[in-house]
């Protein structure tokens, strides 16, 4: 392959460009998914309010509605809530939030299920059962319940307060610890596949190590299935936060994702003040839907069925 | 065929003595059964003499066996936040549940499987392209955001439906029913679509991508050399072998819509047992915690069985009757 | 043998193409042949040159994107390439049958037998249930299924691989076709099986005075079957003629090379013939005759004129070696592959 073109060149001309390139719908996500991505991780520098500390709200501010609107304010554009919140900047933090909850929890399961995927599968036995077996049962309960029993045993092990303190990282373990199964069962049939094959055996021979030679060829294999996986977790990674949230437990409102800042609006909607809780409304919906989009595309860019 | 139900059988008891197992952990050992039955300032001696009393200080393995004997018998204990029994708590909770599940089902098969068979025959139609794209935000957006959806559109903004709450119920013995009057079912109309409208994206999904492999079979393509008809081949063949594979699935998630019925409990005030559950995560109520994980359990479990039982009924394959030989 | 001169289908310069991303690909390349009424044609050719799809677009049934975009088909004289979807429908089954390779799923596995049967029977003919199922029955016997009574309402994976291309033979005769065009009928069977399919499909096709267009890349089922064999290369018809003709007395360099590399009983050999060099894709077909670059006689000509069936003996060939004007200056194979 080395014939002097650069990868550059060869990544555009390739199938997979072209059929992104030739799908506007999945371009259109795609710049909407950098669009959101963008705005959330500037949020510090882009906000033009901060609205999560407490020394710069004044409750005159409180419940003003988009600026559009008779008595809006155009330095809150899209209203605030009863607090004094800018609805605005807390929507360019919560999602932030939740796209680092989403993307650390995929990375958890990711881990977690490739782990227990690679040693079920090559240490086979009674390991391989134990493990199956709690997959089974884990998949028969949606991964929302999952989530929610994970978090409500943490809570029973450590005060409401702390709780609240470390509640990213908890809620990235249980949407994380919800989503392993699948990548644990396709690594592990891929790695009994491979156990099998000859070069492992002869490896076991020579003395090489045929756990590294296994992950060097189980690896390559089950980087198509995985991904495609990984973006339909996504998306559910981030809905599964923002549910929790939305809950109430989730992530607190000290520290609001999308979910939050949605549930936070949702007991002022009854009084009329909507625009606390539409406009994260529309933001997560944006985002998954892009998400969904761009999932889509891959899956079929990757299924060599369509080709 | 009779050795297949065993094994079944076999396999559910297997998958509720482990739901049992987690349940029982978290009931005998992150909660505290003490508190759940004696206030705060009880004299240690008497907590010890109760430990005592409730085989609390037996070894595991029998605690273990107590605990799937009370279950077996639908004793829980009490709830840490009520001091109720919790069984009572459930039983009570139970039937809004399942109606509202019930209804949001009928829902999603009822358009989700015509829509799907439709797309699928006719994928290059704009409606089907249509239904697709709408199918696409049905399964982006969060259930809580649909029911959100649906009740400033319906609820606050025209007035047409309630916006939370059962409604009005009638009793017959321990259940409570909605479907007695028309308020009644009023109430249950936004909460079953926004129960139902994720299972309707999905049933609409697998029933096309179904219908797509179906109509490019050789058997497809047999039966249109035979020069059938073609609502012989739609509705005849095709989708009957569509219909097939996806009765598990389906089967399936209408379980878990039991499950998932907890979000839209919350968002329309619905008493059912998911907004119990979630009530009880935000106490960690343990014993609540426990006793909704094995009423889920054993749910699921029954569904999974007669989901397999179907699946014989429906596919010749796999009644085992022996092949005749023969050139 | 035929009993009148009218040939009961007629193809005349049928082009398929597929409009592919990177252009479009032409598959079957200006075929033309007939086939009188009761007579076998064996299509005979390498997997890719073209055969399958012709018979697929004789039924009617090409898969999208690929389509006819010239030519003409006709059925007893009426064309039948440009019928609307219903007025084929009604065509296939009641006047072109056709078979496919692999029985086991050819067959919907839901439903029984005579379910599929009767069904097939009703849709063509006027009967009611119990005649049809009466038929049915009927059929099953007369392809060879001991035990018809019985087993007229078991389900497909019942039977074994023999029988089930037994059943679909007599779906495909269900109702009295003229033609019958069969895509690879033994190729997925056991080899002890196939004999006993092909003898089969013989006697019926004889019994029934039904033409058959027999597809497949076995010579021996055709030496056995057919009365005239039509050797498809790269989406042309290189020779067409007798059975026996073109067997003993192969007239197109490519046909010559086919029947060298098969082994016979009773003849030693040291070596069997094997043509350099593979087909070419449909992508990089070369100019002139396609077959050139493995020909050792080829000539200039061949390199830029494209031949089309001229007569050779009592077959006809696509090969300028049996045109007056020869094939030009000789110009050496290239050895390599390409």
């Amino acid at each position: 392959m080395a014939d002097g073109t650069s990868w550059l060149h060869r990544a555009a001309d390739s199938d997979i460009w072209w059929s992104f390139k030739s799908s506007s719908l999945t371009v259109l996500a795609a710049v909407v998914t950098v669009f959101i991505v963008l705005a959330a991780f500037l949020s510090p520098v882009l906000a033009p309010h901060t609205p999560f500390d407490p020394s710069t709200l004044s409750l005159s501010d409180g419940l003003k509605p988009p600026a559009w609107m008779a008595d809006g304010d155009w330095s809150f554009v899209l209203g605030t809530d009863d607090q004094g919140r800018d609805v605005l900047s807390s929507i360019m933090y919560g999602t932030r939030l939740s796209l680092v909850v989403g993307f650390a929890s995929v990375v958890v399961s990711l881990v977690i299920g490739i782990a227990l995927g690679l040693v079920s599968g090559y240490v086979g036995g009674v390991t391989d059962s134990i493990i199956m077996r709690i997959a089974d049962v884990q998949l028969t309960f949606p991964a929302i319940l999952v989530a929610l029993l994970i978090d409500g045993v943490v809570r029973g092990l450590i005060s409401s307060q702390r709780h609240d303190e470390i509640a990213p990282f908890v809620i990235i373990g249980a949407i994380g610890l919800s989503f392993w199964v699948q990548y644990a069962r396709t690594v592990r049939g891929s790695v009994m596949v491979e156990k099998n094959k000859e070069y492992v055996q002869a490896a076991r021979v020579i003395g090489l190590s045929p756990v590294l030679i296994m992950v060097r060829h189980v690896l390559p294999n089950v980087t198509g299935p995985v991904l495609v996986i990984a973006t339909i977790n996504l998306a559910l990674a981030i809905i599964s936060e923002a549910t929790l949230s939305f809950l109430g437990v989730g992530l607190p409102s000290t520290q609001p994702s999308l979910g939050t800042l949605i549930r936070i609006g949702n007991e002022l909607l009854q009084s009329g003040e909507w625009w606390i809780t539409v406009f994260p409304g529309i933001t997560l919906a944006a985002l998954v839907l892009a998400v969904n989009l761009l999932g889509d595309w891959l899956r079929d860019a990757l299924n060599p069925k369509l080709r | 065929m009779l050795a297949f139900i065993l094994r079944r059988l076999a396999q559910s008891i297997a998958v509720l003595l482990t739901v049992g197992l987690v349940s029982f952990f978290l009931f005998r050992y992150i909660g505290d059964p003490i508190n759940s039955l004696v206030g705060q300032d009880t004299p240690a001696a008497e907590r010890e003499a109760l430990k005592e009393k409730l085989g609390l200080n037996d070894p595991a393995p029998v605690q273990f066996l107590h605990f799937i004997e009370n279950a077996a018998r639908g004793r829980f204990g009490l709830s840490y936040r009520t001091s109720e029994p919790v069984s009572r708590m459930i039983l009570e909770r139970l039937p809004a549940t399942l109606e509202l599940s019930f209804c949001a089902a009928v829902f999603a098969l009822a358009v989700g499987i015509p829509m799907g068979v439709y797309t699928g025959l006719y994928p290059r139609r704009w409606s089907s392209r249509l239904f697709q794209a709408v199918s696409l935000i049905g399964i982006s957006l969060p259930t809580f955001l649909i029911g959100i959806l649906l009740i400033l559109v319906f609820a606050v903004m025209l007035h047409w439906l309630p916006s939370f709450g059962r409604g009005q119920t009638s009793t017959f013995g321990w259940w409570t029913t909605n479907f007695t009057s028309w308020k009644g079912l009023e109430a249950l109309i936004l909460p079953s679509i926004t129960l139902g409208l994720f299972q309707l994206t999905l049933i609409m999904r697998l029933v096309r991508s179904e219908m797509l492999e179906v109509m490019r079979t050789d058997y497809i393509k047999f039966a249109r050399a035979r020069g059938l008809s073609n609502r012989a081949i739609n509705f005849g063949h095709a989708l009957k072998n569509t219909l097939v594979p996806v009765i598990t699935v389906t089967g399936l998630q209408l379980g878990s819509l039991i499950a998932f019925a907890l979000v839209t409990e919350t968002v329309f005030a619905w008493p059912g047992v998911g907004q119990l559950f979630i009530q009880s995560v935000q106490f960690a109520d343990i014993p609540v915690m426990a006793a909704y994980l094995m009423l889920i359990g054993l749910l699921f479990v029954i569904i999974n069985l007669i989901v397999d039982l179907l699946y014989f009924v429906v596919d010749p394959r796999l009644r085992g009757t022996a092949r005749v030989g023969g050139h | 043998m035929a009993t009148n001169n009218a040939p009961l289908l007629e193809v005349k310069n049928l082009r398929v193409e597929f409009p592919t991303r990177r252009g479009t690909l032409l598959a079957v390349d200006d075929v033309s042949f007939d086939i009188a009424p009761g007579e076998v044609l064996g299509v005979v050719g390498e997997s890719g040159a073209g055969k399958s799809l012709t018979g697929n677009a004789i039924i009617g049934l090409l898969e999208p994107p690929g389509r006819i975009a010239a030519g003409e088909i006709r059925l007893e004289g009426r064309r039948i390439d440009t019928l609307p979807y219903e007025e084929m429908r009604k065509v296939r089954g009641a006047k072109i049958g056709a078979i496919f390779q692999d029985p086991l799923t050819s067959l919907n596995p839901l439903y029984s037998v005579s379910r599929q049967l009767v069904e097939t029977i009703q849709t063509h003919m006027p009967l009611s249930a119990s005649a049809a199922r009466a038929r049915a029955l009927d059929l099953l016997k007369e392809v060879g299924i001991p035990g018809a009574e019985h087993r007229i309402d078991h389900y497909p994976h019942q039977f074994s691989g023999g029988m089930r291309q037994r059943v679909v033979i007599a779906l495909a005769l269900c109702a009295n076709p003229r033609l019958i065009v069969a895509d690879e009928p033994t190729t997925a069977l056991d080899v002890s099986i196939q004999a006993q399919i092909i003898a089969l499909l013989k006697r019926l096709c004889r019994e029934h005075q039904t033409a058959v267009m027999l597809v497949t890349h076995d010579m021996g089922v055709i030496a056995e079957t057919a009365d005239r064999v039509a050797v498809m290369y790269a989406g042309r018809v290189a020779e067409i003629g007798p059975v026996r003709d073109v067997i003993k007395n192969a007239k197109h360099p490519y046909t010559k090379g086919l029947m060298g590399s098969i082994p016979h009983l009773g003849v030693r050999s040291d070596r069997l013939t094997q043509i350099d060099g593979s087909m070419p894709r449909l992508t990089e077909i070369p100019s002139g005759c396609a077959f050139n670059p493995r020909c050792a006689e080829r000539g200039e000509r061949c390199l830029v004129q494209r031949p089309d069936l001229m007569p050779a003996g009592a077959s006809r060939a696509a090969c300028w070696l049996h045109d007056a004007a020869g094939v030009g200056a000789p110009v050496r194979k290239e050895l390599a592959d390409a």
